[in-house]
């Protein structure tokens, strides 16, 4: 831990910049409920109310208080997001480790189902899949799991692949390791650190996919609060030259930007480079 | 040997420093060179002595992440480290050139060596392409590769490791320079190879009148090259002398240690009792590796006996390393049959018992990756006493430091460190310790003392001649190195192309009259005598006449 702050306070102003964003909306979302003036789906007075010291940023399309819905918003959408790349990572990492260390006819079927996968566009294969499965919580994170457990499983493959020539997983094998034991202490360990900037990235990407989703509605619902949902209800407000709708959408786009520098500067490290 | 009053490079109080964990520290801490016309300086040391940030120095460069922080390099007159960007440039392609360590890993793979060669001379406007090919042919004749007219227009890939450091050694006579600079060119050689290669350098810097650099760790070899010698430890001058007093009488402690490193010789052990069944027996195995036709290892049978090392020699290629991985089970051989104390062993490691793997371990070459970068030494040698003893909690770490006790490693010291925290020697003892933890009956050390300075291999070698006796452990020493069998074998295998030639005591194998090809290996083994080049040069001359 103390070698983490120790990085940190000599990481680049952009990196310094990411953690404290990352870590005002992980504040945000576990003290949502201290933080926000209402209730999430309380409706608290006159759809489209403007600004005002009450409600901070007006109300939506129902009443509901914007500035709360943002807070729990923040909640579902990052919540959901992290669970579901945290899943894709699991399943992705696994299968492409298992593939790489078994090689032969299990890397050759895993890799072309991969790739059957893959060559569907991301958003129409998430549509038919929920369109199938219905639209819940659970479907949701399966699907988008599913879909970006493939681009992991790539990636863990061609890291594994270079690991496993090593003569230290050679020796293992030779003392007679199981899978399981080559999996999690010869080739995790060491292949860990592009899969953490990995998921950094790869994270955002979820995290779009599920706004984009919710935007079409197919995502989180109501009356669930969702950042890309309270784009797409609140929408109609731009015509009347009114910018709340665009701030759930610089909440996305912040984050997006602040995980992306950390990811940069993670990568830096990995690569070793000096300057 | 001509030689002009005033030296051609000149480096006073050369300071180097390197970039680590954000600290300049210095890596060259004031060396003074002076090189004449056509005179040959021998660089000699340790890895990490400086040699070859020196050797770069002499062309006013330095690595990434290291900088000149004093001292003056003077080349006919220029000062280097202070010289813009293109003087250093225009000097560097045609004045002084490098021939480095790997030239495998030197030439781009994409192009053809011809056009390689001819870049430079016809960038620089020396010559026209069509002179430049010329060029290159005789340079590839004088060089005595074969097909010099053909040769050039291969692909790196096409030609074999020696013919390719012999293109370099003619890509850096391109424009005749002053100075070459040659980095080990010989060190990932075979000692068929390096003679060959050897003599090839020798001569043509002789024709030329170049003056040259030869950086190397190998003191046979540098007495062979070159008109002085200086020797390098820690980044300091040790001390500078022509090459035949510097043999002859050496001044410093440091230097007489180098020249000592030879002497070890394991003390000879009892004969094999007749009837003892050997710890393990390969029986007529042969392997071929899929998808071709031609087996890699042809009727192969070798005994190991409890306490004795059997030392497998042979050029790369050979099959040595081939039938260590049949041993193992990893290239299981297509037939025959190996014996585990009497008993059939599964040619297949994946079918074979936990107490089958565990009598059979293997030390690899390549410390820094036969061990796990990411865990720590007591994970590493604790992993196989917790998998095939069963050791754990107190058990199993007062055993761990008994065992860094045993390869001379302080165990407070070392057993919380990552393999990255140590010295090449250091890893490549902690891998001894992975096989001895599994405590085995036959260990396979393949190359384990190759990638190794001299000094630090002698350590090696009298360490696992230490635990042999106090285990009495069989050991199959794989090596291409003569002096080292010498030192350490009881019994010697010799390989070629899969099959072995030769097999017996070492004294029987090692005493004339030889099998030819014992004869060639034995021969091209480089000798501290500086004649020895012309000699064996002589001798073979003679032979084909």
């Amino acid at each position: 831990m103390n070698a983490f702050l120790y990085e940190l306070r000599r990481a680049p102003l952009s990196a310094k910049f990411g953690c404290t964003v990352v870590l005002f909306y992980i504040a945000v979302a576990i003290f949502a409920p201290v933080l926000a003036p209402f209730g999430e789906s309380e409706v608290v007075g006159y759809e489209y109310q403007a600004w005002s010291t009450e409600n901070w940023l007006g109300t939506d399309s129902l009443g509901r208080d914007m500035a709360t819905r943002m807070i729990y918003g923040a909640r579902n959408t990052i919540g959901i997001a992290l669970v579901t790349t945290i899943i894709a990572f699991a399943a992705g990492s696994a299968a492409g480790f298992f593939a790489a260390v078994m090689q032969g006819w299990v890397d050759q079927a895993l890799s072309r189902a991969v790739d059957v996968v893959i060559s569907i566009p991301t958003l129409i294969f998430a549509l038919l899949l929920l369109t199938i499965f219905g639209a819940s919580v659970t479907s949701l994170v399966g699907v988008i799991a599913l879909i970006y457990a493939t681009f992991v499983y790539r990636i863990a493959r061609a890291v594994a692949m270079g690991i496993v020539v090593m003569d230290y997983v050679e020796a293992a094998q030779v003392r007679g390791e199981g899978l399981w034991w080559i999996m999690r202490k010869e080739i995790l360990p060491n292949a860990a650190p592009p899969l953490v900037a990995e998921f950094g990235l790869r994270f955002c990407f979820v995290f779009l996919t599920i706004s984009g989703l919710s935007f079409l509605g197919l995502g989180i619902q109501p009356p669930a609060a969702d950042w890309g949902s309270m784009v797409r209800e609140n929408a109609s407000l731009i015509t009347f030259g009114d910018l709340t709708p665009l701030i759930p959408a610089a909440a996305i786009g912040l984050l997006t930007v602040a995980v992306n520098f950390i990811v940069d500067w993670m990568l830096h490290k990995a690569s070793g480079l000096k300057t | 040997m001509t030689q002009d009053t005033t030296p051609l490079l000149m480096m006073q109080n050369l300071q180097i420093e390197g970039l680590s964990e954000d600290r300049w520290t210095p890596i060259v801490k004031g060396v003074d060179v002076t090189l004449g016309k056509g005179e040959v300086l021998g660089l000699i040391g340790e890895s990490g002595a400086g040699k070859s940030t020196i050797g770069l120095g002499a062309m006013g460069y330095v690595r990434d992440g290291c900088r000149f922080s004093g001292g003056t390099v003077h080349f006919d007159g220029i000062e280097l480290t202070t010289a813009d960007r293109e003087t250093r440039r225009n000097l560097r392609s045609t004045r002084i050139a490098y021939v480095a360590q790997s030239a495998a890993a030197s030439f781009n793979p994409a192009f053809k060596l011809i056009d390689q060669h001819t870049e430079f001379p016809v960038r620089r406007g020396l010559m026209s392409r069509k002179e430049a090919r010329q060029d290159a042919i005789s340079l590839y004749r004088q060089l005595q590769l074969p097909n010099p007219e053909e040769i050039g227009f291969r692909y790196p890939h096409q030609v074999s490791g020696g013919q390719l450091q012999r293109a370099m050694t003619a890509m850096a006579m391109a424009c005749r320079p002053d100075l070459i600079i040659f980095d080990e060119p010989t060190t990932a050689l075979d000692v068929t190879t390096q003679i060959e290669v050897l003599s090839a350098i020798r001569e043509i810097v002789d024709q030329f009148g170049t003056s040259a650099i030869y950086i190397t760790h190998d003191l046979a070899v540098v007495a062979q090259m070159a008109d002085r010698i200086t020797v390098l430890r820690h980044g300091s001058e040790v001390e500078s002398a022509d090459t035949a007093s510097m043999l002859n009488a050496p001044q410093e402690d440091y230097t007489k240690s180098l020249w000592a490193v030879r002497s070890f010789t394991s003390a000879k052990k009892a004969a094999v009792s007749e009837g003892q069944t050997p710890v393990v027996s390969l029986k007529t195995i042969t392997a071929t590796y899929p998808g071709m036709g031609k087996p890699v290892l042809d009727d192969v049978s070798i005994d190991f006996h409890a306490g004795r090392t059997v030392a497998v020699v042979g050029e790369s290629g050979s099959g040595k390393s081939t039938t260590a991985r049949s041993l193992m089970g990893l290239l299981p051989p297509v037939s025959g049959g190996i014996e585990l104390g009497g008993a059939p062993l599964a040619p297949d490691f994946r079918k074979r018992s936990k107490a089958e793997l565990q009598s059979v371990q293997m030390i690899y070459q390549m410390a820094d990756t036969a061990l796990n970068p990411k865990q720590r030494i007591r994970d590493i040698i604790g992993r196989p006493m917790t998998y095939y003893r069963g050791l754990k909690g107190r058990q199993l770490t007062e055993e761990i430091r008994a065992l860094l006790h045993s390869i001379e490693l302080e165990p407070d010291q070392y057993i919380n460190r990552l393999p990255s925290e140590l010295s090449g020697g250091q890893k490549q003892r902690i891998g001894i310790a992975r096989t001895l933890a599994a405590a085995p009956k036959l260990v396979i050390c393949d190359e384990v003392t190759s990638a190794l300075d001299q000094l630090v291999a002698e350590g090696i070698l009298r360490l696992l001649d230490k635990l042999q006796r106090d285990h009495d452990l069989a050991y199959m020493f794989i090596t291409h190195d003569i002096s080292t069998v010498r030192a350490i074998a009881d019994e010697v295998v010799v390989m070629q192309q899969g099959q072995i030639v030769e097999q017996g005591p070492k004294d029987q194998i090692f005493a004339p009259p030889f099998a030819p090809y014992t004869g060639l290996l034995l021969s091209s083994v480089p000798e501290m005598d500086p004649t020895w080049l012309d000699r064996v040069l002589c001798d073979r001359e003679a032979k084909r006449a």
